[in-house]
């Protein structure tokens, strides 16, 4: 494990410490960002470029976004609570059951690991044969086609789904805005007529 | 030279402040950030490069690192960052919401519209739900090309709508029905002036 990898998984488990710790909701959820910059990090290192640029778009840029927006319509202040046990435990010993099963996968970067030797060798050698450089494009776009069609649905069912819960509110002000429109434009054409 | 705050509040009520939107007409509500120079600059320059590299990735996804997710999610932040300085309906006018929702449903059925094509293409040999084969002789790169440019806009006008819903929601501080009601009585006086004029 070379010295910056272990830096950067120390600042990973202060950070997430850190917001689970904070009250301030905001610096929270600026944290969620730096915490997904810091994974982004960790899979440029572990030659995940294709990984670690999601994580730092997705991660770091819009689900930031997202929470503060989320943020400027509640409270920023966590309500303080005793602490639950029963939920703690159990994060705990899920956690547990976690990093007791990576001591199961293979070493990292292993090429006696299965991944290696299944379909992968094909996947390679097909992105080789059609010129596509880029082999993680080749998987997700081709060979995964399907995999990858489903995904977008799924964004696509995300958003309608977000859209119903706040498309009440949503439809409001967008009438509100258009009455806005409207009227200035009214306006406008009745100082012209005047 | 020191700015003098006379000079300081001429700037900021200089149109140009904001320039590149529409004028702010009398009694909206103010922009967000609207004496925060060195941001709106900033966000200016910014915003075209963020375009050109979600353009770069989008289309160079076969070549280099990313594709269509991370392309669409690059070119969201860019609305959204210029959303979240300028104001969301400044934002709004250059990509509209209907927009959004229509280029989200466009993005799957193009996506899905590969697949039904390479099933019934004629030159296809295996006729299989996107098998890129059978778009030509390089029909993978085809194929991977239009594929991720489904899922990039997708995944955009996804990140774009969402926002706005969220803009939306933070915004609705004053209330909806009496703009619409204070909007009434104008639109009709405005359908009033205009009969009298066609009836002259």
């Amino acid at each position: 494990m070379t010295p910056l990898l272990l830096l950067l998984f120390v600042a990973l488990a202060v950070t997430a410490v850190q917001i689970v710790r904070l009250d301030d909701l905001f610096s929270a959820a600026m944290l969620t960002g730096v915490f997904s910059l810091l994974s982004a990090g960790l899979f440029v290192l572990m030659d995940a470029v294709d990984v670690a640029f999601t994580e730092a778009a997705v991660g770091a840029g819009m689900t930031t976004i997202l929470m503060l927006g989320a943020l400027s319509v509640t409270s920023t202040r966590e309500r303080q609570g005793k602490l639950q046990w029963r939920p703690f435990v159990v994060v705990l010993g899920v956690g547990a059951a976690l990093v007791y099963a990576t001591f199961d996968m293979p070493g990292f970067g292993d090429p006696a690991a299965p991944i290696h030797h299944h379909v992968g060798p094909e996947y390679l050698a097909g992105a080789e044969e059609h010129h596509i450089p880029n082999a993680v494009t080749m998987v997700l776009a081709s060979y995964r086609g399907y995999d990858t069609l489903g995904e977008t649905v799924v964004v696509f069912a995300a958003v309608v789904g977000v859209l119903l819960l706040l498309g009440e509110r949503s439809l409001l002000m967008r009438l509100r805005r258009r009455a806005t429109a409207t009227a200035e434009t009214n306006a406008s054409r009745a100082r012209d007529i005047a | 030279m020191p700015i003098t705050k006379d000079q300081r509040d001429e700037w900021r009520t200089e149109d140009n402040l904001h320039a590149g939107g529409p004028k702010m007409s009398e009694g909206a509500e103010p922009l967000p950030m609207r004496g925060k120079l060195v941001l709106r600059g900033a966000v200016r320059l910014v915003v075209p490069f963020v375009f050109l590299f979600g353009l770069y990735v989008q289309f160079h996804g076969d070549y280099g690192p990313g594709g269509g997710f991370q392309a669409g999610v690059i070119f969201a932040t860019g609305f959204i960052l210029f959303g979240l300085i300028f104001g969301s309906q400044l934002s709004e006018s250059v990509f509209p919401e209907r927009w959004a929702e229509r280029l989200l449903a466009l993005g799957v059925l193009l996506y899905a519209a590969v697949g039904v094509f390479s099933l019934v293409a004629p030159g296809a040999q295996t006729f299989n739900f996107l098998d890129y084969n059978a778009l030509g002789k390089n029909g993978q790169h085809y194929g991977i090309v239009l594929v991720e440019l489904g899922v990039g806009l997708a995944v955009a006008a996804a990140m774009v709508r969402l926002y706005y819903a969220f803009a939306d929601l933070s915004e609705l501080s004053a209330p909806v029905e009496a703009a619409i009601d204070d909007a009434t009585p104008l639109a009709n006086a405005a359908s009033r002036n205009k009969d009298s004029r066609s009836a002259e």
